[in-house]
């Protein structure tokens, strides 16, 4: 990997994408409890970095995928706020127009070309986007985010061997965060095989850094990201990082046991936002006061969306059987 | 219709591949992706010439890797592309039902009609020549069931035409299951484009006496069951099913307010089938215009086996159409044929030769 370091307004913006996503879905977290967010949440508190490191780099048409753990690369990608937190009061306004939920988000707009649950499903959807691109003669860089246990799927490996037969402009992103669900990778892969040795098998460019690391990330991704947008073919990088709360919800699950002692303490003082932030306090990019603004503006464009999306309205009755069939 | 006279006599097959070819010139963003599609055996002929005229970038072949690449021609079609997707056999399409079921089917409603999926899913049912219990499935029940999928089977080579024309210009998944039975058979079609909607069955003969509604191959059957009925003053209706998923039930209402029998005639299982569909439509919606119970003509609820010994009982023939249709018009039986488990009930017409 080359020495890339990441230019100074590029980390502030990192910095302010990393808080942004902590402190939406700290607020969500506070607001789900109210039991007026029916919708299953997955929270992407821990694994911000690799989010916001990879989105760093992109262009606002240039397009991403998702899956159930959706929310940090809507926000990262340029996601409507607004239009996600009423989608997930199930309001009219929401991004999806109520019928979809915190699993189904979207914006077009922006290159977010949507989030599913089943996990795996939009890894050759996403390579089809990109498949079209080229077809259209027009090759437009498609990331793919998912997590470890998406690699465990066929439809993985299919979507990688299309990808790198038609060396499409695809850079699939692993969010390694050790669970599916309460289930270790212990008892889902070989002790000894590492994930991203998966992708040196299908012959693509390759890598694996820190995901709690914003800079790691970002000089990984862009490395392969120019690789991809050069037409030099798809990339597979791996992210280690780590959920802090429940598979789904907004709770602390450590009564359940399934994580080792220590573990979570481990990765919590490993904190993305906290580390970021020390380091460009440290490097003298931001200063205390930087922060706290950056804070204040957050928390008001927050309450500014969490007020839109209590005040919308609920979609219409009529509504149950549109959007059935495109016109 | 003097134009009748002058109409070409097209295969099947040719219909579909002429459909194929109008679409692919009329609008560049048609590409067909498909295990084989541009290889010399072409789809059983369905894509031939289509790779020499458009080029391998707009007919693919691909990897056997079913569920991924329906899902690569998902997003494709999200961006605007409109692919055509080809199963030489149904069954492995079954290696997709995550994306069709999970993803094409859902993507417009559940994001709030922000994403459409203009994507064709063609499957080959096979038929005969021991094609087993895995190249013989005919599950357009199972695709019917799901919403936002539409569900096409045409039944004459006009209507494959005009059908899959409708099918590509669509905004949606749609399902398009073509019977291998009926590659084979000729019929007119039309020259240049043309479209036979979506979502409308289409009365293949009129009569008064008992309705038959029909789809894919078991429609053929029905016509040669109403040429043979025609000579005992027994007048079959015969309503092509063509779209069953959305399925409009109107014709059928009307004929059975008329005739007051129903058989209902798919080339799918019995239980939970679409025949049982067109019934239960019946029954809620004119059962006081039944005149008698009505009947499904549908497979048994085996698999398909391979030896003819055993399949040549598991197809519904003309002749189980001709008797249910004498017993609801009230007429005598007259003797079923004897079936011999060596008869070579196997091919549609003795040009068909194995395998296929």
């Amino acid at each position: 990997m080359k020495n890339r370091q990441t230019p100074p307004d590029v980390a502030r913006r990192m910095l302010h994408g990393i808080m942004r996503v902590r402190l939406i879905e700290e607020r969500i977290r506070k607001l789900y409890a109210e039991q007026e967010m029916r919708c299953p949440t997955h929270f992407s508190i821990g694994q911000e970095a690799v989010a916001v490191g990879v989105c760093a780099h992109l262009k606002r048409e240039e397009l991403i995928t998702s899956a159930h753990r959706s929310h940090a690369h809507y926000l990262a990608k340029g996601g409507d706020l607004k239009g996600m937190l009423a989608e997930l009061y199930g309001k009219a306004t929401g991004c999806a127009a109520g019928k979809g939920g915190s699993m189904h988000l979207i914006d077009r707009s922006v290159g977010f070309l949507g989030a599913v649950p089943i996990v795996g499903s939009t890894i050759p959807i996403g390579v089809g986007a990109a498949l079209s691109s080229v077809l259209q003669g027009n090759p437009l860089l498609t990331v793919i985010f998912f997590g470890d246990a998406a690699t465990e799927a066929g439809v993985f490996h299919e979507s990688l061997n299309i990808a790198a037969l038609h060396k499409l402009p695809v850079v699939m992103v692993c969010e390694n965060n050790l669970y599916s669900v309460l289930s270790p990778l212990s008892v889902r892969k070989p002790e000894d095989r590492e994930i991203v040795q998966l992708a040196q098998g299908h012959g693509v460019f390759n890598g694996q850094a820190d995901g709690n690391d914003a800079d790691a990330v970002y000089a990984l991704a862009g490395e392969a990201i120019e690789r991809a947008r050069a037409g030099q073919g798809p990339a597979f990088l791996e992210f280690k990082t780590y959920r802090w709360y429940e598979h789904c919800g907004p709770l602390e699950d450590q009564h359940l046991g399934y994580r080792p002692p220590g573990e979570l303490e481990a990765w919590k003082a490993r904190d993305p936002l906290k580390l970021y932030a020390g380091r460009l306090r440290q490097h003298g990019i931001v200063s205390d006061a930087d922060i706290a603004v950056m804070e204040k503006t957050i928390d008001a464009e927050i309450d500014e969306a969490v007020a839109f999306a209590k005040a919308s309205p609920f979609p219409t009755r009529d509504q149950l059987a549109t959007h059935l069939y495109a016109p | 219709m003097s134009a009748t006279a002058s109409t070409r006599q097209l295969k099947f097959v040719q219909a579909l591949n002429e459909a194929l070819d109008l679409c692919m010139t009329k609008d560049p963003r048609v590409f067909i992706i498909g295990l084989g599609a541009p290889d010399p055996a072409a789809i059983f002929a369905s894509t031939k010439g289509l790779v020499e005229k458009y080029g391998p970038t707009r007919v693919l072949d691909m990897p056997v890797a079913e569920n991924a690449i329906t899902g690569v021609a998902l997003g494709a079609a999200l961006r605007g592309m409109r692919p055509v997707m080809t199963h030489i056999r149904l069954e492995f399409a079954m290696l997709t039902i995550d994306q069709i079921v999970n993803q094409a089917a859902k993507w417009h409603y559940m994001f709030g009609g922000q994403a459409s999926v203009p994507l064709v899913i063609r499957m080959v049912v096979g038929r005969g020549w021991g094609q087993g219990a895995q190249h013989s499935q005919s599950l357009q029940s199972w695709f019917a069931h799901v919403p936002g999928l539409k569900v096409v089977m045409p039944a004459t080579p006009h209507d494959a035409k005009g059908l899959l024309i409708s099918a590509i210009e669509d905004n949606n998944p749609v399902v398009f299951i073509e019977h291998r039975w009926l590659y084979g058979i000729h019929g007119p079609v039309p020259e240049g484009v043309y479209r036979v909607p979506l979502g409308q069955p289409n009365v293949l003969r009129q009569g008064r006496h008992v309705t038959v509604v029909a789809t894919s191959y078991m429609t053929l059957e029905a016509v040669r069951a109403a040429d043979e009925l025609a000579q005992e003053g027994i007048e079959l209706e015969i309503v092509d099913v063509r779209t069953l998923n959305p399925f409009d039930e109107t014709l059928v209402l009307e004929s059975v307010r008329k005739t007051g029998k129903l058989i209902v005639a798919d080339t799918g299982w019995r239980s939970v089938g679409f025949a049982a569909e067109v019934v239960a439509r019946v029954t809620e919606r004119c059962f006081g215009d039944l005149k008698a119970p009505p009947v499904r003509l549908t497979l048994p609820d085996v698999p398909t086996p391979t030896t003819r010994a055993l399949s040549n009982y598991y197809y519904p023939l003309v002749h189980d159409i001709t008797a249910a249709a004498r017993r609801l018009a009230g007429r005598p039986a007259k003797p079923a044929p004897e079936i011999k488990p060596e008869a070579f009930l196997d091919v549609p017409d003795p040009s068909f030769t194995g395998p296929f």
